[in-house]
């Protein structure tokens, strides 16, 4: 394109079509694709004795994706038929995603449902032989929420006050550093948090075993999603109440406790109940810190302590034994509705006191 | 090329409210048609009826008729795509893809056509940036992002994207509204050379602009508070802002209200 | 992710900037001290931060070079992990190396397209009577815990993945990788270990990328279908290319977590010190899984063994956050955040 004269008059238009009407498909042509891809899948799968109904689906899938894109092409031409391998590509990743998590729940509920009573909630194991029935989590119930409660102490504070270091008065390289390890730190693998308190507080110092060590462990988890959430929440906080306020006369640090904090307190609250939800679940650093109990211990400061992800771990250690499958479905349910409800209310408040003056 | 547009018994909904009702006219060829009316009386959801913009917001749809040189839009058969390559637009604000370079920008319609050539392209591109009066300006920075450029520079890029798949109709949606006088200036001075090759219909807040680029105007108003949108009145640009035949358009233009 | 924005709000303040000058104490007065003690506790809780990490870094430094030094083979290459014996204490990170990367990889061939799929299903593609609900559902897995995805996938997932196994090995067994060794045993290998790894990464990327689709500015996908877009090409011009950054943060944030990733694979995999590239047999090991299974028998020098593979992790998992953080900010010319 050297040349500038009269290009107009060299290029010559390029073949675009100027009909307005194309072929297409009928709009029940997909469903009736799929419904027909199903019936072959299925015929394949049974005629040629195929066990798992996994399969079955995934030729189904496949016969779907093959024929859609085929009759487009031949029907609509190219451009559709590969707007509609799109379509049904995507569609196909949803139906793949919903399988085995839903799968996941259901088998959990299933399994677990018939296993938690009154009996399971409130007993501990003491006692009770491994590879018999009975027994129950409550020891493990009580650990979790001091080791989880502890670790909320220690890291929710530092978290948030983090944040306010950094929204409020970081500048300069000390907050692009704190910034940047916060980052490093959200991706810190949990046993390696565990590995870390194992050598400092129980190989190096010389504690015991215990719930708090499971708590340190727990909250430097913590404290880089507290810090995460908390920064975002506090960045929303328009700055003309940070003006209004400072206008009448009111000290910084009164202004942050005064009005933003409490301005974002509802993401803030969002933020560190989902940092909770997510401590709670974490096995691999508590089982090496606060060992392992049957028995009820109410110190989180003294002596091993059980733990709901490590009481799931130790009852499916035990192999192929059905009484430890039972106890560790059952755990596992109330795990996940403990971390569920969580979640739940997190979102709740987060809708219910979102700042909305956002922007 | 450049088409006449026939417009008869349109109305357009989002969900259940109705935003414009029972609109005709009549868009002449080679000309420039402007919109103008008060804010929300529809006159931007009517532009967007014309390329089936309209139905890309979920829940929105469209009755009535639009014939492009005989042909329905909204007949049976139709392919929205079709219909949006032979009726191009232009935004609001200049959006040019921010991930591409100015080339790619222009060239973005034809590769989605499927013209690969690079000498076709090369040709098209740059016949394309010299109708939108920025080939100057940018043919040596071809492969820069188009997001570099300056507002005004930005939205001729957008004139240039739209005119580079040669269509029939060029609809613009306030395009001058996010730019600056001098700019605005550059684009109305476009608009004038482009109204040679194709049928112009644009929406303006500014009735100085519809007066200075419009061959004709159509004046839109709300039936009333609630009520949905209505073409009043459709003529000449002279005669419009001369002597209207209707009384709200010339309360609108006297800038008795609106 | 957050792009930092280098406003600090807070900052632009009287009471930061302006010395209050000379006048009456009136104007000085009340809050000094407060904000002086407010300021030392925030910045004094980044600065703790910092120290942990630092302290993180430095004692598995100074663990793993006590292990080193007693290691009588190569640490990268030898197989086997024998650490507390006594005799000639031996042990190396090849096996857990090969299966950390091998798994993760599984995982994050399957887990990314899949989830960038979903991602759009939900931003572009599902009815919004669907997308809603189904977004808050993938929220929700993303919090499961991963001790329950491990329950789930030694008990449920290994013997349903048996008949997926032997069609492997019957039809792509040529290719060594899927050739399966010994027949009729539970698939606790690392393929299956891969599949579950991509399962629990799934929702954490699909939610990263669902944000940053749902960000791409609807005048850049209007731009798209006004040129003649279909619906397929509009997501391939304007959602895919705003979104790539976001996609690639999400997924090294997936990575990271399948590379750390100790309960799951735990229960799943079946771990001895043989690498093989049979992926359908069982054997070999992770990182975290090894250091999950041995810390409890180990002694001393085995407690520092396991630290020294604990660092590596640390420095693989450190290297994928920092090269996302790259990636990310080279890309940021073509944010449009200007436009």
């Amino acid at each position: 394109m050297s040349t500038t004269t009269t290009v107009s008059d060299r290029t010559p238009a390029p073949q675009l079509s100027g009909r307005l009407t194309a072929a297409k498909l009928p709009r029940w042509a997909p469903a009736g694709v799929a419904v027909l891809s199903i019936a072959v899948g299925c015929v394949i799968g049974a005629g040629a004795g195929l066990a798992s109904h996994i399969q079955w689906g995934l030729i189904s899938a496949l016969l779907f994706v093959v024929l859609s894109f085929g009759l487009s092409a031949k029907v609509e031409g190219v451009r559709q038929a590969k707007d509609r391998l799109a379509t049904s590509l995507i569609w196909v990743a949803f139906i793949l995603a919903v399988v085995p998590l839903v799968s996941l729940v259901v088998y959990t509920v299933q399994q677990g449902a018939g296993v938690v009573d009154g009996n399971f909630l409130n007993h501990s194991m003491r006692g009770v032989l491994q590879s018999g029935p009975g027994g129950g989590i409550y020891h493990a119930l009580l650990g979790t929420l001091q080791q989880v409660g502890l670790a909320t102490a220690i890291a929710a504070p530092i978290g948030l006050l983090t944040a306010v270091y950094l929204v409020e008065y970081g500048r300069g390289r000390l907050a692009k550093t704190v910034t940047f390890f916060v980052d490093v730190m959200t991706g810190v693998p949990s046993i390696v948090a565990g590995l870390f308190v194992l050598s400092v507080w129980i190989l190096g110092l010389g504690f015991t075993y215990s719930g708090f060590a499971g708590s340190l462990a727990l909250a430097i988890l913590m404290m880089p999603v507290v810090v995460r959430s908390t920064e975002e929440m506090l960045r929303l906080v328009p700055n003309e109440l940070r003006e209004a306020s400072y206008a009448l006369g009111v000290p910084k640090w009164k202004t942050i406790l005064r009005v933003v904090i409490p301005t974002a307190i509802g993401g803030i609250t969002t933020g560190v109940m989902l940092a909770v939800a997510r401590i709670t679940g974490e096995t691999a650093p508590v089982m090496m810190l606060v060992f392992v109990s049957d028995s009820i211990n109410p110190d989180p400061f003294n002596g091993p302590q059980m733990n709901l992800p490590v009481y799931i771990w130790q009852q499916y250690s035990q192999v192929n034994n059905s009484f430890g499958y039972a106890r560790a479905w059952g755990a596992a349910l109330v795990l996940i509705a403990f971390v569920m409800a969580l979640n739940l209310v997190a979102r709740g408040i987060a809708r219910w006191r979102s700042p909305k003056a956002g922007n | 090329m450049a088409k006449r547009i026939d417009v008869s018994g349109l109305s357009a909904f989002y969900g259940g409210t109705k935003a414009i009702e029972d609109i005709s006219m009549t868009i002449e060829p080679r000309s420039v048609t402007a919109f103008i009316g008060p804010s929300g009386c529809g006159k931007s959801t009517f532009l967007r009826t014309l390329n089936r913009m309209h139905e890309v917001i979920p829940g929105a749809r469209v009755e009535g008729k639009v014939l492009l040189d005989d042909e329905n839009l909204y007949g049976p058969g139709v392919d929205p795509v079709a219909v949006r390559r032979t009726v191009g637009m232009v935004f609001q604000r200049p959006n040019p893809f921010p991930t591409m370079s100015i080339y790619d920008n222009v060239a973005a319609g034809l590769k989605l056509a499927g013209v690969k050539k690079k000498s076709v392209l090369d040709g098209i591109v740059e016949q394309s940036l010299k109708g939108a009066n920025l080939w100057k300006e940018v043919h040596n920075r071809l492969n820069k992002p188009g997001a570099g450029l300056s507002g005004g520079q930005q939205q001729r890029l957008c004139i240039a994207r739209a005119i580079a798949v040669q269509p029939e109709v060029l609809l613009m949606d306030e395009p001058c509204s996010a730019l600056d006088p001098i700019s605005t200036l550059a684009i109305e001075d476009l608009i004038g050379e482009l109204k040679s090759r194709f049928t112009i219909v644009i929406v303006t807040h500014n009735m100085q602009q519809a007066a200075r680029v419009s061959d004709r105007t159509a004046f839109f108003n709300l039936a009333g508070v609630g009520q949905p949108g209505k073409l009043i009145e459709l003529d000449d640009t002279q005669r419009i802002f001369s002597n209207p035949s209707v009384q709200a358009t010339e309360d609108y233009i006297s800038g008795r209200f609106g | 992710m957050t792009s930092a924005p280098p406003d600090h709000p807070g900052d632009r303040t009287p009471a930061s900037t302006t010395p209050p000058g000379q006048p009456s104490t009136s104007l000085r007065g009340t809050g000094r001290l407060g904000d002086v003690l407010f300021r030392l506790a925030s910045s004094g809780s980044g600065v703790l931060l910092l120290v942990i990490m630092a302290a993180i870094a430095g004692f598995l430094l100074y663990r793993s070079g006590m292990a080193l030094s007693q290691d009588k083979t190569n640490f990268l290459t030898t197989f086997e992990w024998d650490p507390d014996n006594i005799v000639k204490p031996s042990f190396g990170i090849a096996v857990l190396a090969f299966g950390t990367i091998v798994s993760a990889a599984i995982a994050m061939a399957i887990a990314v397209p899949i989830a960038i799929g979903i991602a759009l299903f939900i931003s572009h593609y599902a009815p919004r009577r669907i997308a809603q609900p189904f977004a808050y559902l993938v929220d929700l897995l993303a919090a499961v815990p991963s001790i329950v995805y491990g329950l789930w996938g030694a008990l449920y997932l290994v013997p349903h993945m048996a008949g997926l196994n032997d069609w492997l090995d019957h039809y792509l067994g040529w290719t060594y990788v899927f050739k399966v060794s010994q027949h009729g045993a539970p698939a606790r290998n690392l393929f299956t270990v891969g599949i579950l790894l991509a399962i629990m990464v799934l929702p954490i990327i699909t939610a990263v990328s669902r944000e940053v689709f749902r960000q791409v500015p609807r005048m850049h996908e209007e731009a798209a279908l006004a040129l003649g877009a279909t619906r397929w090409e509009m997501v391939r011009t304007a959602v895919l290319p705003f979104g790539r950054p976001g996609i690639i943060s999400a997924s090294m944030l997936g990575l990271g977590r399948a590379l750390g990733e100790t309960i799951a694979v735990a229960t799943v995999l079946s771990a001895n010190s043989k690498l093989s590239l049979h992926l359908l047999d069982a054997g070999g090991g992770t990182f975290a899984q090894n250091i999950a299974l041995k810390f409890g028998e180990a002694g001393k020098p085995g407690m520092n063994a396991l630290m020294a593979s604990g660092l590596v992790l640390f420095v693989i998992t450190l290297l994928v956050n920092g090269g996302a953080r790259l990636i990310i900010a080279r890309r940021k010319e073509y944010s449009g955040a200007n436009a």
